[in-house]
């Protein structure tokens, strides 16, 4: 066990803020390594102090172990929260901060590496008893026809090194497998420097519904799940908690599911067992594993009324559970949008620039986790998430047309931002009918575009 | 941290002060920030400024630990100004501000090349902007004259990329 009193946050954005927040409750001290392109940032005046971490290119900054160590090392932190993307699960990381004497904020090397790879989070999921798409690893042609004629068409040919919807191609006809193998295996030797490749079942109307676990390395818990649905590109623009209209039987062996997973794991920390559902079959598969706090968390954190950094940086300090799973229950519903600095009515282009104002909504159940305010600078360098809108209601009609009033409310100015986006989904009935599918906002898209606009 | 930044809570005992006494606003004023609170309608907003400067750690030893002064906002200063651009050449600016570069990937040969012939929707190189990568048009038919902007090199919005030769379009 060891107790954190100075905590390096190597990260930027809202989750450094966020970070720096919980810090500040519970009296540690928050010291923000950022690039110099962040070194103003709000992130950066909410932190107790700052400190240079490098250049403005992520490259050389938030996504360098040995900078990140150095730093933690140089200003005397016990730990380094990694937050999410970046170096969060970089087993290199977790063990340069091992052997410097910092306890880093995440789970072990062994279990990021266990997840890390897709072929591997597959084995421990299927070892752990969870079902998983069909598929498998297709080290050749001749290798990869021999899957196929078990899983079937249409078919998704997945790099082993993706995620995230990167290095994905659909096949629908057995005559393009040959060309398609062959592109992905190339295009995944560039993309992530591992060739390998492997097919699974295309599930046509899936559902993105994950859930939320917390171990301590012996135990863990379970803390309810969340969909995450509404996705371009494999980017998720809104999320909510709990997951509209399971069945509560799917809903408990999904449950269940993760856990098994997590104590497969002997997993320490705060994990996301993605899980597909199959709307056809009332099914699920496992998808992958997230180890680490995702940007969805605060619709967990409104139902279940817990801070789950803190929770993340007590189990990191070695102390056991301290929340029973009969002590998660959950109350209401609550909607996550992410604003973005986008313009959805040019095909989502990005919006960097500086903001001129920011203006919240405010009240109860509404919560904006954000790391900009008057004057800050959208640098062009990272990713656009500007600000989070969550909103709790006593139930998902109350908390969606809370976020509706909520989103009139919210202006950032000087950017182009995805507000009027969420407010046309939100009126959309289909998606407040709930539990729509993957590809349920693309078809929006091309219905909800202005005409003319491509 | 004493008053820095209001969380959501701080704000909602504001707000339930406000509501109790039929008060519509308040601004308030620390010396770390700055807050006004206001009802819009049925709901309630929040600006606030967090005016505390960053308190900055100096440390020495790696390139990474050395303090460099001058943060910066991010944007590039080579922005290949667009003064000095030779009569009868047309520049090509990015479609947005962004990392340029003029391979489809590191290692590949350059879209073009100093010398070579474009046409208006030739492909120049690449400009990447919060992640997303957006191609970079000639704009003009013509002949590749120089590169303002390197592999690699952030270019602001006005920022010269290359310049082109109309003229040199009808060159053999």
């Amino acid at each position: 066990m060891r107790r954190i009193h100075r905590l390096l946050v190597a990260n930027r954005g809202e989750i450094a803020a966020r970070v720096v927040r919980t810090c500040a409750r519970l009296g540690i001290e928050s010291v923000l390594a950022a690039s110099d392109a962040d070194l103003d940032s709000l992130p950066a005046r909410l932190a107790d102090r700052v400190v240079r971490l490098g250049p403005a290119a992520a490259s050389e900054s938030y996504l360098d172990p040995d900078a990140v160590v150095r730093v933690a090392t140089a200003v005397l932190a016990d730990a380094v929260h990694p937050g999410y993307g970046f170096l969060s699960e970089n087993p290199a990381l977790a063990r340069a901060c091992a052997a410097a004497g910092v306890v880093f904020v995440g789970p072990a090397a062994e279990s990021l590496e266990a997840v890390g790879d897709k072929l591997s989070a597959r084995a421990h999921a299927v070892a752990a008893g969870l079902p998983v798409v069909p598929g498998g690893e297709a080290a050749d042609l001749a290798g990869a026809r021999t899957v196929a004629a078990e899983v079937g068409y249409p078919l998704l040919v997945k790099a082993v090194g993706g995620g995230g919807g990167r290095g994905m191609k659909l096949v629908g006809d057995p005559a393009d497998l040959a060309r398609t193998l062959d592109l992905a295996v190339s295009e995944a030797a560039a993309a992530f420097g591992d060739p390998r490749v492997y097919l699974e079942r295309f599930v046509s109307s899936g559902r993105h519904v994950e859930v939320q676990v917390l171990g301590d390395g012996t135990d863990a818990v379970a803390l309810g799940d969340r969909d995450c649905s509404v996705q371009r590109r494999y980017q998720k623009l809104l999320e909510e908690a709990p997951a509209p209209l399971l069945p509560d039987r799917l809903r408990r062996d999904m449950a269940d599911a993760a856990l098994a997973l997590a104590r497969h794991l002997g997993y320490r920390g705060l994990g996301t067992v993605e899980l597909l559902v199959d709307r056809e079959r009332e099914t699920f598969y496992f998808l992958e594993m997230n180890a680490r706090i995702q940007v969805e968390h605060p619709v967990t954190e409104l139902v279940t009324g817990l801070d789950l950094v803190a929770e993340q940086i007590a189990v990191a300090e070695g102390l056991p559970l301290r929340i029973r799973q009969e002590d998660v229950v959950l109350s209401g519903h609550a909607v996550e949008c992410r604003i973005n600095a986008e313009d959805w009515v040019h095909d989502f282009r990005p919006s960097p620039g500086r903001v001129q104002r920011v203006v919240l909504p405010a009240g109860d159940g509404i919560r904006v986790d954000t790391h900009v305010q008057a004057g800050s600078v959208v640098p062009p360098f990272y990713d656009s998430l500007l600000a989070k809108l969550v909103v709790h209601g006593a139930d998902r009609a109350d908390a969606l047309a809370r976020t509706r009033a909520a989103l009139r409310l919210l202006r950032i100015e000087g950017v182009t931002t995805t507000v009027p986006v969420h407010e046309a989904l939100l009126a959309d009935p289909r998606f407040a009918a709930g539990g729509v599918d993957t590809a349920f906002f693309e078809r929006f898209l091309d219905a909800a575009r202005p005409v003319g606009v491509r | 941290m004493s008053a820095v930044h209001l969380g959501p809570d701080d704000v909602r005992d504001v707000l339930r002060v406000l509501d109790s006494n039929g008060l519509d606003e308040l601004h308030l004023e620390l010396a770390d920030l700055t807050l006004t609170v206001r009802r819009e309608g049925a709901g309630w907003t929040a600006e606030q400024t967090v005016l505390r400067e960053p308190v900055r750690v100096r440390t020495s030893g790696g390139p990474a630990g050395r303090a460099v002064d001058g943060a910066g906002d991010g944007r590039g200063d080579r922005d290949g100004s667009a003064a000095d651009v030779p009569e009868g050449l047309v520049p090509v600016r990015p479609p947005l501000l962004g990392t340029f570069y003029r391979a489809p990937q590191p290692g590949a040969p350059p879209f073009v090349d100093v010398g070579d012939r474009v046409v208006e929707d030739t492909v120049v190189g690449i400009v990447e902007t919060m992640k997303m990568m957006t191609p970079v048009h000639a704009g003009v038919s013509g002949a590749v004259v120089e590169f303002r902007t390197g592999n690699g090199e952030f270019a602001d919005d006005g920022a010269v990329l290359l310049l082109v030769d109309p003229a040199g379009a009808d060159v053999a």
